[in-house]
């Protein structure tokens, strides 16, 4: 056993350990034959005593001495001594025979949490009543090392009922925590469950089953278990958004199964021309809308893998919606629809181009489909910031807009740099110049 | 455990006689042995522990490489590591001998400081007599400061952890950088010349400095042309070697520059900064939230996303209830609804919260109430007041000048003081914090800003006279970021070192960056 020079010096001068051996041939003990005397002079106080418990019996090394006798019967024993043929079977009443301590590990509730910090062997059975088993907790807590904390809570788990052990920490906030990390830990999800409901924490406790989820990989498990977690008591939001999740997975199932069927039927051209690169299973929302405005576009509302009836399913937002509409047609170059995302008749029957997202992010995304210059000028001209207008312009080089502009804006100098960037005699150039060479405008610069 | 175990077991199960070892680093808890034994391998495996605790990763930066440590201490309230930590500091202190200041914010530095000094005490002894070398050990909490962590680094070594990812100093260069077909695995401290020139440097200085150190390093080779035999030989066998070094080493850096330059336009960096800036600096929150909405909505990165919520929660004490539930209804429609448990984690940990109004508040205190027992009344006003825990970031900058009032430009070639790791925009407020209580060796006069922090009680000194203590070792701090530490921070306390003559030595429980920070609270497995 190894022991710092402290624990040796703290053992030696407790009263509590009193050392004796049969073994008289043990050469240490002669060094400590005066105490050796003494303990032996106090064994006839010792028999049958309720001060049985403070004593130990251990031999010099602090292992456990091997027991010939038990103590409670000295009677015996002083009998056997003396050869008296008189032996007694008749049942005594006393402590039970376990009782009797006859191993060492009377550490303190303080030493025993230092013993467990440095990673020693340490078995805490004998910390048998509630009171003791707080007293150790509470010094694993003011030590501050989890591991011991977690060592003790590991071994009150294994000795108190859980209502005890919940009500118990139920006041004891850090050690809580380390008792629910550690369930979470090792995984045990039922008892984590019944210490959340005890605690009355019920969006943890709808949280934590909720996680589950991601254990399940099959879809339709995924799905029913789903369904189990729409009752459970999560905020009114969250309460929302477990039943859409629940929902998407569903619709998602559906789609998946209807599509893969076209696929493989062959006979749809949107699949033989884009084939899928994957499931649509557990996709987000936006991105399924994103599929959805890309393989079913035209569908109508009816059916559950148009892109109306998402919307209106998950009560997407316009911005939302248009964004992710753009993106996909954009990417199958279908400008028309595009054209038509954004075009609005008025009262008048007039037709006018609006968008919820600004039409600078339009731009961005139309260029980064490779819109023609055609498309990519007209959406550019609807920019409202004449700046951000400009920018883009110049950046895209849709050059009608950027003569056009500097030509409002009465800005030579811009159009003048901008001329050495076009081609030498092209159609633009051409258009600059004559700009540049009308009476009309009054330049500023 | 259980994975070593079902091996173990599968293999027992096929009647094959193997013997295992199991290496814990840096130590062996006792659930893992819990698991052994329920799992019924306990007397299979043998056990070691490999007792691994710092890890120099440069001449003053050491780590414990436990980056699971942000995530059990601050989400989960785990004090597992503390023990790991408190023998580190031990250690540190054998070799070095003993500290006489030591100062600290931080629950957690509270505790580790509490049970290093219980170590010290069971083992004395060692250290007595010795003549420091360290003449002061600041222990930080990184929940502290969770903005510094959470902003975009721009100094060149932050740059290159937040695009390619440094792990335990040395970072995988793709073909895109190493201009080749192959990828490169380069250590990343101050051996190489060129990085340790470059590595503090805000990104707009580096750039300029490489072509012209490109230049110098093409006119040293140019040398050779007018040459004769005797001295091309002195040049190949002396000085050649070192230019090939150094050119390696430069076009390295020029690459990674370059790839790093070509992700940001892709990303549209400069919007993003600029959203950030407005952020630390209180302005135009509406914009930015709009655009932290449009970020979302466009899908752009699931990470970057939650970063920039969290930064507009902590800045502004929290999201308004309808921005937190339309951000976040937003946020699951694009990135999944499994992220609802990564916003639970985030409330937890603080990070994301929504403001809450009165009746919330007095709701929750009415339910606490009814646990409070007389033994355990101090621990539920804890637990309460953590609940309770309110950012107070703006006031914080105000009382301690966290954005500087510029007059002109920010001059970034020749930075005046630690607010040009973040573009001049914004002063590392941990870094203040040490600055502050370096400069009055103690907390005085900092109690508003401890209050702030919420941190009274949590802010200590422990100062031991120590006549031993030379000037020398006066100037030599000792800095521990309990939960990681960003090279942003690193950067700027080297330059207040030469500032100040001091000279700092970090200690971090791992480096990090916003994106490790939230990827550790983001619950779904990518």
């Amino acid at each position: 056993m190894n022991r710092t020079k402290g624990d040796e010096e703290e053992y030696w001068n407790s009263s509590k350990f009193k050392a004796f051996t049969f073994d008289d041939e043990d050469d240490e003990l002669s060094q400590l034959k005066e105490s050796k005397r003494a303990v032996n002079s106090l064994r006839d106080f010792v028999d049958d005593d309720d001060d049985d418990d403070d004593l130990e019996r251990v031999s010099w090394s602090g292992e456990p001495v091997g027991r010939r006798t038990r103590p409670g019967s000295f009677q015996s024993l002083s009998d056997a001594l003396s050869d008296t043929p008189a032996k007694s079977y008749a049942p005594e009443l006393g402590r039970p025979k376990g009782e009797y301590r006859d191993y060492s590990n009377d550490w303190s509730p303080s030493d025993t949490v230092r013993r467990l910090r440095k990673g020693k062997v340490c078995s805490l059975e004998r910390f048998r009543s509630l009171q003791d088993k707080l007293q150790l907790l509470e010094e694993a807590v003011s030590m501050h090392d989890g591991n011991v904390i977690t060592a003790v809570l590991i071994f009150l788990k294994r000795t108190l009922s859980k209502e005890i052990l919940f009500r118990e920490l139920e006041v004891r906030q850090v050690a809580l925590r380390h008792l629910i990390h550690f369930l979470k830990e090792i995984g045990d999800q039922k008892l984590l469950l019944d210490l959340f409901r005890f605690l009355d924490r019920t969006e943890e406790l709808a949280l934590t089953h909720y996680r589950e989820h991601l254990n399940i990989q099959d879809p339709e498990k995924r799905k029913e278990f789903l369904k189990t977690c729409i009752g459970l008591p999560f905020s009114a939001e969250d309460s929302a958004h477990i039943q859409d999740h629940y929902t998407l997975l569903e619709r998602q199932i559906i789609i998946e199964a209807n599509d893969r069927h076209l696929e493989s039927a062959g006979q749809t051209e949107i699949f033989r021309k884009h084939p899928r690169k994957a499931s649509i299973l557990n996709m987000p929302l936006v991105t399924t809308l994103f599929y959805s405005c890309f393989y079913h576009y035209t569908e109508a509302e009816g059916t559950f893998s148009s892109p109306v009836n998402l919307k209106k399913t998950f009560k997407i937002p316009e911005k939302q919606y248009v964004l992710t509409a753009l993106a996909a047609r954009a990417k199958l170059r279908a400008w028309h629809d595009v054209d038509a995302l954004f075009t609005t008749k008025n009262w008048l029957g007039y037709t006018k181009k609006r968008a919820p997202i600004g039409f600078h992010r339009v731009v961005e995304i139309l260029h980064k489909n490779s819109a023609p210059v055609q498309i990519l000028q007209e959406y550019v001209n609807l920019v409202e910031d004449v700046d951000t207008k400009l920018n883009l312009a110049t950046k895209f080089r849709c050059h009608d807009v950027v003569i056009d502009t500097c030509r409002d804006l009465k800005d030579r100098q811009q159009l003048l740099a901008y001329r050495s960037k076009v081609d030498k005699g092209s159609a633009e150039e051409e258009k600059i110049d004559a700009v540049l060479s009308s009476s009309q405008i009054r330049w500023k610069n | 455990m259980r994975y070593i175990a079902n091996l173990v077991n599968a293999d027992k199960m096929a009647g094959r006689t193997r013997k295992y070892k199991v290496i814990f680093s840096p130590q062996k808890f006792y659930a893992c042995e819990m698991v052994l034994e329920e799992e019924g391998i306990y007397g299979d495996v043998s056990c070691d522990e490999w007792a691994f605790s710092l890890l120099p990763l440069d001449v003053d930066l050491l780590s414990m490489e436990l980056p699971e440590f942000f995530r059990d201490y601050f989400l989960e309230g785990d004090q597992c590591w503390i023990n790991t930590v408190a023998q580190a500091l031990h250690l540190l202190s054998t070799l070095y001998g003993p500290f006489p200041n030591c100062y600290g914010i931080g629950r957690c530095a509270k505790m580790s400081h509490e049970l290093w000094r219980k170590l010290e005490e069971e083992e004395d002894g060692e250290t007595k007599g010795r003549r420091p070398e360290i003449g002061h050990v600041f222990l930080l909490d990184r929940d502290v400061d969770f903005v510094t962590a959470l902003c975009s680094q721009v100094v060149y070594e932050g740059l290159v952890d937040d695009t390619f990812r440094v792990k335990c100093g040395s970072v995988d260069f793709g073909p895109e950088v190493t201009s080749s077909d192959k990828s490169l695995k380069v250590l990343l401290n101050a051996e190489d010349k060129v990085f340790n020139e470059i590595r503090n440097e805000h990104f707009s200085n580096v750039f300029g400095f490489l072509s012209q150190k490109a230049r110098n390093l093409q006119a040293q080779y140019d040398r050779r042309r007018g040459m004769d035999i005797k001295q091309m030989k002195n040049f190949v066998s002396q000085e050649l070697k070192g230019l090939k070094q150094e050119h390696r080493l430069l076009s390295l850096h020029i690459g990674a520059c370059e790839s790093i330059m070509k992700k940001k336009t892709k990303q549209d960096f400069q919007e993003l900064i600029k959203t950030e800036h407005a952020l630390l600096e209180g302005f135009s929150i509406r914009e930015s939230t709009n655009y932290i909405e449009e970020h979302i909505d466009r899908q752009v990165s699931p990470i970057e996303s939650l970063r920039l919520m969290c930064l507009l929660s902590i800045t502004e004490n929290g999201l308004i209830p309808k921005d937190y539930r339309s951000l976040k209804t937003q946020y699951l429609q694009s990135y999944g609804p499994e992220h609802l448990l990564t916003f639970s984690n985030l409330r937890r940990a603080g990070l994301l919260t929504e403001q809450a109004p009165g009746d919330t508040l007095t709701a929750m205190e009415s339910k606490v109430s009814k646990l409070v027992t007389d033994k355990a009344a101090g621990k539920i006003t804890d637990a309460f007041s953590s609940l309770a825990k309110r950012s107070n970031f703006r006031a914080i900058s105000k009382k301690l000048n966290l954005i500087p009032r510029v007059d002109g430009e920010y001059d970034l070639k020749v930075p005046r003081d630690m607010a040009y790791v973040f573009s001049g925009a914004y002063v590392p407020l941990s870094c203040r914090i040490i600055e502050q209580v370096l400069e009055r060796q103690s907390w005085q006069g900092l109690d508003e800003v401890v209050r702030l922090l919420n941190c009274s009680e949590l802010a200590f000194t422990d100062m031991t006279k120590e006549d031993k203590a030379s000037s020398e070792s006066l100037r030599l701090i000792l800095v521990v970021f309990l939960g990681g530490c960003t090279f942003s921070e690193i950067s700027a306390l080297r330059f207040l070192g030469r500032e100040k003559g001091y000279r700092f030595i970090f200690l971090t429980t791992a480096v990090t960056n916003s994106v490790r920070l939230m990827e550790a609270m983001s619950e779904v497995k990518a």
